[in-house]
């Protein structure tokens, strides 16, 4: 019985080894992507977030009209939208932006990753920057900090401090977001899983190879965060018991 | 315009189908989340074991990638299973059960923590104080356990269940005739791509706005009598 079940497990292990030179292809696509969008949409969240959180007359409906709608909808659907939707209009077609930029599939999936990373990001950060202490802005006042240097000595660097944990749990959806770039033909490490069980006609080789990468890549994204936490949250760390993690490890983005 | 009323059927037919596959994969995931909170506050050392391997390996590998996997998979193998032990024959998992199946048992994982969270929450000694009151364990679970564990756990409860529609859409990839299936179809028969992949956007929109809302008036119920600061 045990020898008959184990015949049928069938992980050609032989194949996934000679085709490992494109999974790691598929890493680099996907890792690529991923961190890039985040960089990326990192930046724009600091304005923005800034505008949300002082409660600007102009800016900040905008910006929350852009995060609402963004945090909204699936990532599929604004991939989809960018990236077949656009190509509907001659206009752009015809546009210097249509032949290096929004005819590639690569591009699309970072544009589209990117603002809807900018738009979780954004909120994230105008949480954390509405938790600084009264206290601290205070302080700043009476020592004749101007807005700006307010903003740049005290608020922002604490805040970036405060946001690590729940930033980290945005990371790691950016990560798993990030596969739907193989829906849009691109050679991701879902990309190159599919590609395997299609040429190949297999049923689990290529997906289970794909699954372990992304598990270590997620093991390695928050092994770097517990790392981070203990350099820049130290001062936040209870000294009299163990250290508690700030947040649950598993906790889907706020949609506030 | 009119070529969106002309395929308005198509929409309708797939938000519908969308909709049905988020609130089928939500009570999957309350089943989970339940069971998986149970295991990880329980004394047995195995199920906070096999509970914390659950919550790991759902944070570790991407929705997709298990949709894949169960869809393809999960076929291959339950037809070995039943060649080899001879009790059922050839059988087919529908796109519907693969995607809210896996769906379920991904969001499962996230109402642990959400469960774990609000059952935590509650002071101890509220309870032993309804005990030295008298009170039956119903009683003590009817008025004092579920009024707070419900207020604890709706504001999370509230971000899975919002993120949980949007990831319905990926059980397009495997070809359910959702929202996102079905207007992609009639975006490309009717090479009006923008106009249809634009309407599932402003549906999408519609269904995570409508639910924010509802859930948050039910938030304020359960949290009336709480003072704010």
């Amino acid at each position: 019985m045990m020898e008959n079940l184990l015949t049928y497990i069938p992980l050609d292990i032989a194949l996934i080894a000679e085709n490992f030179d494109r999974f790691l292809y598929g890493v680099w696509v996907t890792l690529n992507l991923t961190f890039l969008s985040l960089l990326l949409g990192g930046l724009l969240s600091i304005p923005m977030a800034i505008a949300r959180a002082s409660k600007h007359r102009v800016l900040n409906p905008l910006v929350q009209g852009y995060t609402y709608v963004f945090r909204g909808t699936p990532l599929l659907v604004q991939t989809y939208l960018i990236y077949y939707g656009v190509g509907q209009f001659e206009v752009i077609r015809e546009s210097f932006l249509w032949d290096p930029i929004l005819s590639s599939a690569w591009w699309c999936a970072l544009i589209a990753f990117t603002l809807n990373t900018a738009a979780y990001t954004t909120e994230l950060l105008r949480g954390a920057i509405a938790d600084t202490p009264t206290g601290e802005v205070e302080a700043a006042i009476a020592t004749g900090h101007s807005y700006r240097s307010r903003l740049r000595r005290i608020i922002l660097p604490s805040a970036f401090r405060r946001a690590i944990p729940a930033y980290s749990n945005e990371v790691i959806f950016m990560l798993h977001g990030s596969v739907i770039a193989s829906t849009i033909t691109l050679q991701d490490i879902l990309g190159v899983g599919r590609w395997l069980n299609g040429r190949y006609y297999l049923a689990y080789e290529g997906f289970i190879t794909a699954a372990l990468l992304y598990f270590l890549i997620v093991l390695c994204i928050t092994w770097a965060f517990r790392g981070f936490e203990r350099r820049y949250l130290r001062h936040l760390t209870r000294r009299d018991t163990a250290a508690q993690p700030a947040t649950s490890p598993l906790q889907t983005p706020e949609k506030v | 315009m009119n070529l969106l009323l002309e395929y308005q059927s198509q929409l309708i037919d797939g938000t519908i189908m969308t909709i049905k596959l988020a609130l089928t994969s939500l009570v999957i995931a309350l089943i989970f989340g339940l069971l998986g909170a149970w295991a990880k506050l329980s004394a047995n050392r195995l199920a906070r074991r096999l509970a914390g391997a659950y919550t790991t390996i759902v944070r570790g590998v991407p929705d997709l990638v298990l949709i894949l996997l169960v869809f393809f998979g999960g076929q291959v193998t339950l037809n070995n299973i039943g060649a080899i032990t001879g009790l059922w024959g050839y059988v087919e998992i529908s796109q519907f059960a693969a995607g809210a199946g896996t769906i379920g048992v991904i969001f499962g994982a996230y109402f642990t923590e959400t469960f774990r969270g609000a059952i935590m929450a509650i002071p101890r000694g509220q309870i032993e104080a309804g005990i030295s009151c008298g009170m039956r364990k119903s009683l003590i679970f009817r008025h004092i356990i579920w009024p707070q564990m419900v207020r604890f756990a709706l504001p999370g409860f509230t971000n899975n269940w919002l993120v949980q529609l949007k990831t319905t859409a990926l059980v397009s990839v495997i070809g359910l005739q959702d929202l996102v299936y079905n207007a992609f179809t009639a975006g490309r028969s009717t090479g009006q791509l923008f106009t249809f992949m634009a309407a599932a956007f402003v549906i999408y929109l519609l269904l995570t706005g409508v639910s924010d809302l509802l859930l948050r008036s039910v938030e304020r119920h359960y949290n009336r009598g709480v003072v704010r600061a």
